[in-house]
């Protein structure tokens, strides 16, 4: 065999053997409310929705690291979230909300929020379609 | 039904240039084929001129396609989809470039433009290499038009037409009338995010680095396709270096963007769009490398063809990541799902160059010509080799964990981001980053062939030591700070801080020292001290980026005991600090005064004005001052983008966003007075916005904020706020009575306006609650600043990498001393300008 033909082979097993090592640990899992809750403690993420029927705190004079609010998804589920972080402005427009975090004892510790607001989806037709209903309505 | 107002004839002419694009492209691409495959030189003449004739029409009706787009645009012609989607009344002018290529359809036909463009100079100078390299283009070409075709085929649709109705296209009530124009007022506009001057330049260079990559691959396809397997290098090296040049100034073009007026705070994110770009330029890289090793030594044709044909196909593969939504939840901005049929004609595009030329490639490969002399470790090609295998693998690592979701729709699992993905990418890169930095440093001390163990070490010995000294001397006096993912990590780094300084002092070195000093041929050194010293600038920039607005150091509300009382934690990052309007506030080594805010040229986009001071610690003189202007953007949809602002110094950049504010109107006196309920535990009084209610009353509290002893005598009341938009608030006004008499101790609710006043108790064990509601709004805005050090030389870094790789460019294309030093000077002062200067 050629140097660097084992050369290649060498690195091919270091690439694999690095992918393993590194990143076995490294990844989450996309889970839901009540599956993350058997899962205390364990990095996940969340796929959820903003509970509307429950109180968003979130005061930046007294706290500016500090909102709560309530979270469900669609099998049922429901916890509190915690962001200790500024709140993201579309929070309570948003449809659909992925969170990064840990659930712990009595809420989700929440490391990061990203949003899924309808006007993000400008290629959406319903969404299109209710933009220019209302347009109409504005008209009148 | 006849609709009023309707201009249908610019969308009918180019939907006609669609077609006759797309057609064009298919006779362009069988004719170039044929015209490969002939031997006869008449017949091949022919088929050579009908192909050409169809690549120039598909060019003419590109063009005439993007300009059709621009018309209606510019015309704001709402009856189109595209139009409607993409522009508004309020745009500026040049935005509505900008408006083209935020679309799927758009930045195809932008693809589509520049692969045409190429293809004219191909058609001109490629000479014998024509006719398979521009059966490549056309084919590409075919890709692209039929994704603009939008036409039935059964009950699929292929592709989707720029010019489509919006009548068609959504259904609503007002399309049943024949004046329907008359209440679409308005478009949906550019998104705010993209209106910025980098959109405009951006995804241009972008598409045409992505575009650029087809043309080695072309000639990849041509050596195999001809059998002359070893000539297509000569004439595909100077393209494939141009390619660099585009891609890699576009990627970084997209950081700086990002830096510049998205809210990540820094200018790379691993983000599943960025690593998709960045793949096939690594590979670029590898490839042009070996590409070098074949003409100076016959070594590493194999990975030539290899690497030439992986550029383009992961471009592709990017963009089958990118538009076909599959990314979903990773990235912040991949297009979103466009339709089946538009995800199967892309991964279509994929297979279709991806199968054909990997199966001619291992069909080949037995044929290849290749040297049974092995390379000594003595020589430059076998380090060479070495160094483009690494970004090679490194391109293969990146790619492997972007494509996660991809394993994930096709198996069905669940294999979501680590918690910290900026980390789980750097731990790796940052050990490609001391190879790399080595490598570049020492492998151009070797000559060809062999090269005597003596000689190297005779001419690396000053730059070696020139570089420890240097990096021991930053270690000392500007030490690395990045502790927070260990001491291996940070050990890491400066073996990569040492490994990128070597690299720059070493290729500066060598252009005096192995060239004597003969500028025309250090094209090489001068990218390889370009792209080292943005290394640098990476790793220092990203080790010892500060967060400033630290609350825990400087907030306005500190917790009187270590902990916080809110989150009960003391070592999270709180990094959004609270500006009340005209009140200074420390931040990092700057007192930060919010002074007012006033809105933009556009609507809706609102700036606030920010001091910051640097004050002399003891006489208080104010040293250093300059003002910020954030901004906060709320859209039509009352959604809100933050756009940043940055200072920029030579050594550092200043850089600060408004993370959260709230619309204040009113700045009028205060002259309301405490309006007085009596409430029990558990009763409920209401205010303007929402309810107040009493949830129990404390006798001689210790918490957060008070803290009585059971000796005083204090009355603290535990009171809930309800606003409409059901936010809670909490208040804590308290009564204490002692030697001195009776002392209120009111409570403030600044995001209510709202004054709180525990009054006094009542006989029947109620407690007197004053409420004021304020018409004088408290104005108050969340901010976070970091200070991001040396930033400029990430930049500066890549503008010298871009002049060298060009500087190699020309030298391999023989272009003519005159071309030469215009298109070194053009480029070299425009991204001067726009990394550096322009801010």
């Amino acid at each position: 065999m050629k140097k660097t033909h084992i050369i290649f082979l060498i690195a091919i097993a270091v690439l694999i053997v690095a992918l393993i090592v590194f990143s076995a640990g490294d990844f989450s899992t996309y889970e839901s409310i009540s599956s993350a809750k058997k899962k205390q403690g364990t990095f996940v993420h969340l796929i959820a929705k903003l509970d509307k029927t429950e109180p968003i705190e979130y005061d930046a004079i007294k706290n500016p690291n500090y909102l709560s609010f309530y979270a469900v998804d669609s099998l049922g589920g429901k916890t509190k979230v915690i962001f200790r972080n500024s709140k993201p402005t579309d929070l309570e427009k948003s449809e659909r909300i992925v969170m990064k975090g840990k659930m712990e004892a009595d809420h989700f510790e929440c490391k990061d929020i990203l949003l899924k607001c309808p006007s993000k989806y400008k290629d959406d037709k319903k969404q299109l379609e209710k933009t220019i209903t209302n347009q109409q309505d504005s008209a009148y | 039904m006849q609709f009023e107002g309707e201009h249908l004839l610019p969308g009918q002419i180019g939907h006609f240039f669609v077609l006759l694009a797309f057609v064009a492209s298919i006779i362009s691409t069988i004719s170039f084929f044929t015209a490969g495959k002939k031997t006869d030189l008449n017949e091949k003449n022919s088929w050579l001129r009908y192909a050409r004739i169809a690549f120039t029409t598909q060019l003419i009706s590109a063009l005439i396609i993007f300009a059709t787009i621009y018309y209606i645009c510019a015309h704001h012609y709402f009856e189109y989809m595209y139009v409607y989607k993409h522009a508004s009344l309020e745009l500026e002018p040049k935005y509505l470039l900008a408006c083209i290529w935020e679309g799927q359809e758009g930045s195809f036909l932008l693809w589509a433009i520049w692969h045409s463009l190429l293809g004219i100079i191909i058609m001109l100078k490629a000479k014998d290499w024509e006719a398979p390299v521009m059966t490549v283009i056309s084919l590409a070409q075919c890709f692209l038009l039929v994704m603009l075709v939008g036409i039935y085929v059964g009950d699929v649709r292929l592709g989707s037409n720029p010019f489509t109705l919006t009548r068609n296209e959504i259904t609503g009530p007002i399309f049943s009338q024949p004046n329907y124009l008359t209440f679409i007022k308005d478009g949906v506009g550019l998104n705010v995010l993209l209106r910025n001057y980098w959109m405009v330049i951006h995804p241009p260079i972008l598409f045409l680095g992505f575009a650029s990559t087809i043309i080695p691959f072309g000639y990849a396809y041509a050596g195999l396709q001809t059998k002359r397997y070893g000539d297509w290098i000569t004439p595909a090296l100077p393209w494939a270096l141009l390619s660099a040049c585009v891609l890699g100034t576009g990627i970084m073009m997209g950081g700086k963007w990002a830096y510049e007026s998205l809210s990540f705070g820094g200018y790379w994110a691993w983000d599943p769009v960025e690593n998709a770009s960045l793949v096939p330029w690594l590979i670029l890289i590898a490839g042009l490398h070996t590409m070098v090793i074949y003409k100076a030594t016959g070594h590493s044709l194999k990975a030539s063809y290899l690497f030439s044909f992986l550029t383009f196909i992961f471009v592709l593969y990017s963009t089958f990541l990118t538009r076909t939504g599959i990314l979903g939840d990773t990235s912040v901005h991949a297009f979103t799902d466009a339709g089946q049929a538009i995800n199967v004609m892309i991964l279509l595009f994929v297979a279709a160059f991806a199968l054909p030329s990997l199966g001619l490639f291992i069909a080949n490969l037995k044929k290849m010509p290749s040297l049974q002399k092995e390379e000594s470790t003595n020589s430059r090609e076998f380090w060479m080799f070495i160094g483009s295998l690494v970004l090679f693998l490194t391109s293969v690592f990146i790619i492997a964990k972007t494509s996660v979701p991809v394993y994930n729709k096709i198996f069905g699992t669940h294999i979501a981001q680590p918690e910290n993905v900026e980390f789980s990418y750097n731990k790796v890169v940052i050990l490609v980053a001391i190879i790399i930095g080595l490598l570049s440093a020492i492998a151009q001390y070797f000559k060809y062939k062999n090269t005597s163990s003596a000689y190297i070490l005779k001419k690396i010995a000053v730059p070696t030591l020139i570089a420890a000294v240097i990096t021991a001397l930053l270690a000392f006096i500007y030490p690395l700070t990045y502790y927070k993912m260990g001491a291996g990590f940070l050990g890491a780094a400066y073996v990569a801080l040492f490994a990128s300084i070597y690299s720059v002092i070493a290729n500066a070195a060598y252009i005096w020292t192995g060239l004597n000093g003969k500028l025309k041929s250090a094209g090489g050194s001068v990218a390889h001290l370009g792209f080292a010293l943005m290394l640098v600038g990476i790793l220092i920039s990203s080790s010892n980026k500060e967060v400033i607005s630290d609350s825990r150091a400087n907030g306005i509300h500190l917790p009187i005991s270590g902990k916080d009382p809110m989150t009960k934690e003391s070592d999270n990052p709180q990094e959004n600090l609270t500006l009340i309007r005209q009140v200074p506030v420390n931040m990092g080594p700057y007192e930060v005064t919010y002074l007012k805010d006033s809105f933009g040229n556009e609507k809706g986009r609102r700036f606030y004005e920010l001091l910051f001071q640097k004050k002399d610690k003891v006489t208080k003189q104010v040293k250093e001052q300059f003002t910020l202007w954030p901004d906060v953007y709320i859209m039509k949809d009352n959604n809100m983008s933050s756009n940043p602002d940055t200072k920029s110094y030579l050594g550092k950049d200043v850089f600060t966003y408004i993370s959260y504010a709230i619309n204040n109107k009113n700045q009028e006196e205060d002259t309301t007075q405490f309006k007085i309920s009596e409430l029990g535990e558990g009763d409920t009084a209401y205010y303007s916005n929402g309810i107040i209610i009493l949830n129990k009353v404390v006798k001689n509290p210790d918490n957060g904020k008070y803290h009585f002893k059971p000796t005083d005598a204090a009355l603290m009341a535990d009171v809930t706020l309800v606003s409409k938009d059901s936010m809670h608030y909490k208040g804590m006004p308290a009564i204490q009575v002692d030697e001195f008499g009776v002392n209120q101790i009111d409570d403030t609710v600044y995001a209510q306006n709202l004054y709180l006043k525990f009054a006094g108790v009542t006989d029947n064990h109620k407690i007197k609650l004053g409420v004021k509601e304020s018409d004088k709004l408290i104005e108050y805005i969340t901010l976070k600043a970091y200070v991001f050090p040396y930033i400029n030389l990430v930049w500066l870094g890549l503008v010298i990498m871009a002049i060298g790789i060009i500087m190699s460019a020309v030298k391999r294309a023989k272009l003519s001393t005159f071309y030469a030093a215009v298109a070194l000077i053009v480029a070299g002062a425009g991204l001067f300008y726009m990394f550096l200067l322009a801010n």
